[in-house]
């Protein structure tokens, strides 16, 4: 038995209570330190597997465990320790930048944990360090750039301390420099990682390992590059590299 | 001065202030012109522009609208102005309205310009309005831009394919697009609340305790009012 993972996902299965069933027997092991690509189509049940992470769907079959801990959505004070651990990044910033200035939204989570005065100020300091952000400080969110909010709304959960990131597709709709200075700031983090996206390029260039979410269950697990190379079973899943793009 | 004061003393202020005016017998005229050269004299210390001031107080138009028509129904004692037979008391009604009225919104301009949305929230806050309403507030000043790019791109997208709303015939497009609209605020809002969630949110926003305010503070602030008490007080002793 080597050391606790960081996720484990065990025959997670899932239905919305319209009876869409959206998971059918998920497994899922990600250690300590790795940065893993969810890969998957549209309506392959990403975003319904992430909400499983920490807690907001309840696992209503099968289990999920962050660093050792049961993902239980009934025990009100262990899923807040859950979504500490936890820090999932959404696609649109301005759902996660709800606050009036950026360093108060950075001091919701740490707030929430119970951190406060010069403790609050120091997370919250070093959060925006973290992403390149400190000059804003004081700014609202309104008045930045798609992809400076995207990066401060990576910082909101960086200032949680997590034991895993989650990043809901975090490439989308930025310009190529922005998608570059996030690759950069995402690599420097020493942190696990997961990655939703349809962008194999930023999957090949920011993680080591990929899985493929496809129809409620895993259909593929291995190398980023072995996965790539494999036309037939990209194609199988609707996943294509941009033309001229070869592993 | 006025525009380091802390919102809620001013806030209790402005409240006073206007409470004092409407407790006020509309037939004792000098008071509201005391009340009104008190109320200009904080603008003015505030460094608040008249023209801006006075600019602003337009938008009580549309409210007091019937308070003019009210001279020309009723009963009782006619007078003559002019071509127009005006009944008094309606006059009086309607003089009542506006004065009282426009001092309103005077006081309420001169606290909205010199403190900011944010400050105003947090003054709230401090006088203990419920939180839920403070968040809703608070939300709103931070999604009202988010919407309205919303909008805007809807409204392009709509002109984009040859759409422009010239009449009533149109109104059934307008009405489906605000009801979308409405929709994806709605879905925004859920997907708020679930980024809340994910970051530990149990019903209470960060806000940090600011020390108690000196006594002097509060005199400044209410000075305002203060004033207008003394002159209703005075007024009262008059008339008695």
């Amino acid at each position: 038995m080597s050391s606790t993972p960081s996720l484990l996902i065990e025959n997670l299965a899932f239905a919305y209570p319209d009876g869409n069933q959206a998971l059918y027997g998920v497994n899922l092991r990600i250690e300590k330190g790795e940065r893993v690509a969810l890969l998957g189509p549209n309506g392959a049940g990403k975003t319904t597997l992430v909400m499983h992470m920490n807690g907001i769907h309840p696992t209503a079959h099968g289990k999920v465990e962050v660093a050792g801990q049961l993902v239980n959505s009934s025990d009100k004070e262990s899923i807040k320790v859950i979504r500490s651990k936890v820090g999932i990044v959404f696609q649109d910033p301005d759902d996660q930048l709800f606050m009036p200035t950026v360093g108060e939204d950075i001091a919701f989570g740490p707030y929430n944990m119970g951190k406060r005065g010069a403790e609050l100020d120091a997370i919250v300091d070093e959060a925006l360090q973290l992403v390149g952000m400190s000059e804003f400080k004081e700014r609202p969110p309104h008045h930045l750039s798609f992809g400076q909010r995207r990066r401060v709304a990576v910082a909101t959960v960086l200032a949680m301390k997590p034991e895993i990131l989650v990043l809901d597709e975090p490439s989308s709709n930025l310009d190529p420099a922005s998608r570059r200075e996030l690759a950069d700031i995402l690599r420097s983090l020493d942190i696990t990682m997961v990655m939703v996206t349809h962008d194999l390029p930023y999957a090949y260039e920011l993680c080591e390992r990929a899985v493929i979410l496809s129809g409620g269950v895993i259909v593929a697990d291995g190398k980023t590059s072995e996965i790539l190379k494999n036309d037939g079973l990209l194609k199988a899943n609707r996943l294509e590299l941009p033309v001229g793009f070869s592993v | 001065m006025v525009h380091t004061l802390p919102a809620h003393p001013k806030i209790i202020a402005a409240l006073l202030f206007i409470f004092t005016v409407v407790a006020t017998p509309i037939t004792w005229w000098f008071n509201f012109l005391g009340y009104f050269v008190l109320i200009v004299a904080v603008a003015i210390t505030a460094k608040i522009p008249l023209k801006t001031l006075f600019t602003r107080a337009l938008i009580e138009i549309p409210f007091v609208f019937f308070a003019i028509l009210m001279p020309f129904f009723g009963k009782g004692e006619v007078v003559s102005v002019g071509p127009f037979d005006l009944y008094q008391e309606g006059l009086i009604a309607a003089a009542g309205i506006l004065i009282k009225g426009t001092l309103g919104v005077l006081t309420a301009i001169t606290l909205s310009t010199s403190t900011t949305a944010r400050e105003m929230l947090r003054g709230l806050e401090k006088l203990k309005l419920p939180t839920l309403m403070v968040q809703i507030a608070s939300f709103m000043l931070r999604y009202v831009n988010v919407v309205n790019d919303e909008m805007e791109r809807m409204k392009v997208a709509r002109e984009s394919r040859g759409f422009t709303a010239t009449g009533i015939q149109h109104w059934k497009v307008l009405a489906t697009a605000a009801g979308a609209l409405f929709i994806r605020s709605y879905e925004r809002g859920e997907r708020v609340h679930l980024a809340m969630l994910s970051r530990g949110y149990t019903g209470v926003l960060p806000h940090d305790e600011p020390p108690e305010l000196s006594k002097s503070i509060w005199f400044t602030a209410l000075a305002l009012p203060i004033s207008a008490i003394t002159i209703l007080a005075i007024s009262l002793g008059i008339n008695i």
